[in-house]
């Protein structure tokens, strides 16, 4: 049974039928990723694809609401029209996991994702102020609203930001924006170790030049020599005073290169889309969080258990994984790594098999798992929404 | 004032109060930290919200995450409701007990656990003050963004509860923008950890739920928060109006220009000269709005970026231009506002409403509440952060009076559902407490109440933890 509610009222009619029938259903915007988590399969499945639009747009309020089936494409020409922009640069999953179709408002809120200005710029969740969703009830209720500043009530927003749709619905998003940067320049070392390049990030995170990007390619990742990326964002003037400071306050790391325009933006598209590691494509792919300055060594743990090919974002606290899809893909030691520095690791793409035998999501602590069971039967008491795309028995 | 309603104490605890008292004194390792003498006990009847004080049962000061842990798997055998406390300046009555509650304050656990430069992160106990956290990495050239006001005073713990702001939020975010774990003890004394120093934790953002919630998820003990490197510089420029609409419209310029300053503060009239008298800041007492516009980086990008506000300024009709060339005028121009609340203190009561509202409707929302104000006789000073539309109508009463007290109640209500009919709402950083809690339902339907309640059930189904707040009581506990 496919569903393509085109109001909201429409998509919490379905939802109370679904729930009547206690019939689950997967969540559907436009499919791009598809194939992250636990495969699924449910005797329903409901799209978003018709519940879209924008509904709001203030720029001089730096507001902006839409459905959620809305293209992000649409979203960000929406803004760019105005010359602003989602802070938090979402990443695009389709080179990565080889999807087609086009991501949506409601995808990218539903999975957090987020960007390399995430580093400086905050998260999905950071710009999320709103949401209209359908519990596991049937009932179109609202969680935040659209003003900047709110603490009224529970902040039931971030609950629902990242819940790859196992709580409710989600039906329209409000976001905060930024003013699109005049110009963008990109710093660019050449031939660092990865230990001394996650350093020079994390030193160039402490200094008031504000980079809006802090990444590393080790060697062989998308060119022969490592590099070492460091984004500084604004007007003309003020990104040139900043790199040159920059670039003097790290010489002891070698010289910097400098990239401007669409070079720059052609780099920090490629890290955000992981691109250098798509290829092979039948490699398991890992994102590991960890604390910024631990990314360095976290690999250097894993290489001792196996083969991988790595890129480095946040300043070391984000590392792309590729490696080999044999037993488990690495899930053991990788975790077990991450774990003890403090982190913690997603499986982000695998074959089907894989994912069904690991968890792709990383487990949380017992207690804290108790109290995530409890909130999805406070959403979603019939368990319709996505069920066992986090974990199994759900 | 008497217009929120209070549930009776429960007499079955009360009858045991030296019971309860004996048995917390055994739970923590230095007995002072348990108060239970009525004089000792003054301090705690209330916080920043005095219209409302009850005396507690007891309040207990633990000094370790271990000893919070016993005291609130003790209350819960005991089914003693629990009211978690920083440093009592919450504005809404988040911090008020009642008879039968227990006060867990966390102002001993105080210590910096661990400043981590290149992560750019702080690991510190709950109980530190705000302003605490910045002395503490100033030494490595950082800071601790998020700005209340009170932060003298306040704890980072109460700053979580209540997900707190301040001046310079407009850049920075809020608290729940700077935090990235907490350990909390949940109400059966268990304790979990929600994120670390990592940039995001696994499983649902539970950080960002307990953030906000007001003391009624569990009790934070400890926090790692962002810690970000000091700009180069910053420096402020006072910009003064003939009319609140000329002082907004600028405003909404100077954002659609692409600029977002550190800060954008607005004072009308009375404001400035409440400010002015206090302070001698400078201030032009004889404009009708004044903006206090800061920004950063170094002198050439703050030269740059204050002559683009400027000029936009002029386009509105601007009177006065006072730009800061000094450490001193800067302190000077900040010195007015941030002792806005205090100034005010001194020449009447008042009570600080704050709403928020979409900064497009500013003009209107100052027009209408004005309006409002006149019809029940009271008078109001205006100072609020005009970059996010944070309102903060200071209405000014007599607290003697008890006539004045419920007209200045009355009126503070009609503003804050002015704010939500605009499609603002009712609180952007005091949090709701007891002040708010019976407005609620004008900014959510009873199902999206019923929604938060259930998912504060999860983690509290007896409804202990900081009870009577934030949820109208005759929702009940249940859902
Ligand atoms: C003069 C003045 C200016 C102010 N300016 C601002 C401002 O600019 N911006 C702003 O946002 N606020 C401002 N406030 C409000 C107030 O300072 C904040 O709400 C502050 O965060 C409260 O901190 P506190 O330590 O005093 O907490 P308390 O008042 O003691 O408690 C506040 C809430 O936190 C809960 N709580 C306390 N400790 C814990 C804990 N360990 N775990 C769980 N819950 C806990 C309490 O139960 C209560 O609900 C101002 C207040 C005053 C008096």
């Amino acid at each position: 049974m496919r569903l393509e509610p085109a109001s909201e009222e429409a998509a919490a009619e379905a939802v109370r039928r679904l729930a009547a029938e206690r019939t689950p259903v997967r969540i559907e915007g436009g499919g791009t990723r598809q194939a992250v988590g636990r495969p699924i399969q449910t005797a329903a499945t409901l799209s978003t694809r018709a519940l879209a639009g924008i509904t709001l747009y203030e720029p001089a309020e730096m507001v902006i609401a839409a459905r959620t089936g809305t293209p992000l494409a649409e979203l960000e020409r929406v803004l760019a029209e105005k010359g602003q922009m989602l802070p938090f640069e979402p990443m695009d999953h389709r080179p990565l996991l080889d999807s087609t179709g086009e991501p949506t408002v409601g995808g990218m809120v539903a999975g957090n994702h987020s960007g390399p200005r995430r580093i400086k710029a905050g998260a999905c969740r950071d710009a999320l102020i709103g949401l209209r969703f359908v519990n596991g009830r049937g009932e179109l209720l609202r969680a935040g609203g659209r003003v900047m500043k709110n603490v009224t009530g529970l902040d039931l927003v971030k609950l629902l930001c990242g819940s790859w749709g196992t709580l409710a619905l989600l039906t329209e998003a409000t976001f905060k924006v930024l003013p699109k940067p005049e110009a963008e320049l990109t710093l660019l070392f050449e031939g660092l170790a990865e230990p001394e390049a996650v350093a020079l990030l994390c030193a160039a995170m402490g200094t008031p030049f504000e980079p809006s990007g802090a990444a590393h390619l080790p060697v062989g990742i998308g060119a022969a020599r490592a590099r070492t990326l460091l984004r500084l964002e604004g007007f003309a003037d003020s990104i040139r005073y900043r790199a040159d400071r920059l670039a003097a306050h790290l010489r002891e790391h070698g010289p910097a290169q400098r990239t401007e325009g669409a070079e720059s933006a052609a780099l920090w598209r490629s890290v955000r889309d992981v691109l250098p590691l798509v290829e092979p494509g039948e490699r398991a792919v890992w994102r590991l969080s960890l604390p910024p300055k631990r990314g360095a060594e976290a690999v250097a743990a894993i290489r001792t258990a196996r083969a991988c090919e790595v890129l480095y974002d946040w300043s070391g606290g984000l590392v792309w994984l590729a490696t080999a899809e044999d037993e488990d893909a690495g899930r053991a030691a990788i975790r077990a790594v991450c774990e003890r520095l403090g982190g913690h690791a997603t499986l982000v793409r695998g074959s089907i098999d894989l994912r069904a035998r690991i968890e792709p999501f990383h487990p949380t602590a017992e207690r804290v798992r108790r109290l995530e069971t409890g909130i999805e039967d406070a959403f979603d008491p019939f368990g319709l929404f996505n069920p066992g795309l986090l974990r199994a028995g759900r | 004032m008497s217009g929120i309603a209070l549930p009776a104490p429960d007499p079955r605890i009360l009858a045991r109060k030296a019971a309860i008292v004996a048995e917390l004194r055994r739970l923590v390792a230095d007995p002072a930290a348990v108060i239970d003498d009525p004089v000792e006990l003054a301090p705690y009847e209330t916080d920043a919200f005095t219209a409302y004080r009850r005396l507690p049962l007891a309040v207990v000061l633990p000094s370790t995450t271990a000893e919070v842990s016993a005291v609130l798997a003790f209350c819960a055998r005991e089914g003693v409701p629990v009211v978690p406390r920083g440093a009592g300046t919450s504005l809404s009555g988040g911090a008020i007990p009642q008879e039968d509650a227990v006060v867990v304050g966390v102002a001993r656990m105080n210590r910096v656990l661990a400043i981590d430069p290149a992560d750019r992160t702080a690991r510190v106990e709950a109980g530190i003050t705000n302003l605490a956290i910045t002395e503490a990495v100033a030494e490595h050239g950082f800071f601790y963004a998020p700005d209340p006001s009170s932060q003298l005073a306040c704890t980072l713990a109460g700053n979580i509860a209540m997900n707190s702001g301040g001046a310079h939020c407009l850049k920075y975010g809020v608290t729940t923008n700077n935090l990235l774990g907490v350990t909390l003890v949940l109400v059966d004394g268990s304790v979990v950890e929600l994120g670390g120093a990592a940039l995001d934790s696994p499983g649902y953002d539970l950080l960002g739920l307990v953030c906000g919630s007001e003391g009624q998820l569990g009790i934070v003990t400890e926090a790692v928060v962002r810690i970000l490197p000091e700009p180069e510089g910053a420096r402020p420029v006072l910009l003064a109006f003939p009319s609140s609409e000329a002082a907004g419209a600028c405003v909404a310029d100077i954002i659609g220009a692409g600029i977002v300053p550190v800060a954008i503060e607005f004072m009308d009239n009375p404001a400035i000269r409440i400010c002015e008298a206090f302070a001698k800041a400078g201030y032009p007492t004889e404009a009708a709005a004044m903006l206090i516009v800061e920004v950063e980086g170094s002198d050439a990008e703050i030269d740059a970026e204050l002559a683009r506000i400027v000029a936009i300024a002029r386009r509105h009709g601007v009177t006065t231009i006072k730009e800061s060339r000094s450490a001193t005028e800067t302190a000077q121009i900040w010195k007015g506002r941030k002792s806005a609340f205090g100034a005010t203190g001194r020449i009447a009561d008042y009570i600080c409403m704050d709403g928020t509202i979409p900064t497009s409707r500013l003009p209107e929302v100052l027009r209408r509440m004005d309006e409002i104000v006149r019809d029940y006789g009271l008078r109001v000073a205006n100072v609020f952060h005009a970059g996010d539309g944070n309102l903060h109508p200071l209405i000014l009463y007599d607290v003697n009076d008890p006539d004045q007290a419920a007209r200045a109640e009355a009126c503070g209500a009609d503003i804050l559902k002015l704010c939500v009919e605009v499609g603002g709402c009712l609180t952007g950083e005091h949090g709701v407490g007891i002040e708010k809690r019976d407005l609620m339902r004008h900014q959510f339907t009873e199902a999206e109440l019923l929604q938060q309640m259930a998912v504060r059930r999860v983690f509290d189904p007896a409804a202990r933890l900081n009870p009577a707040k934030v949820f109208p009581l005759d929702l009940g506990i249940a859902a």
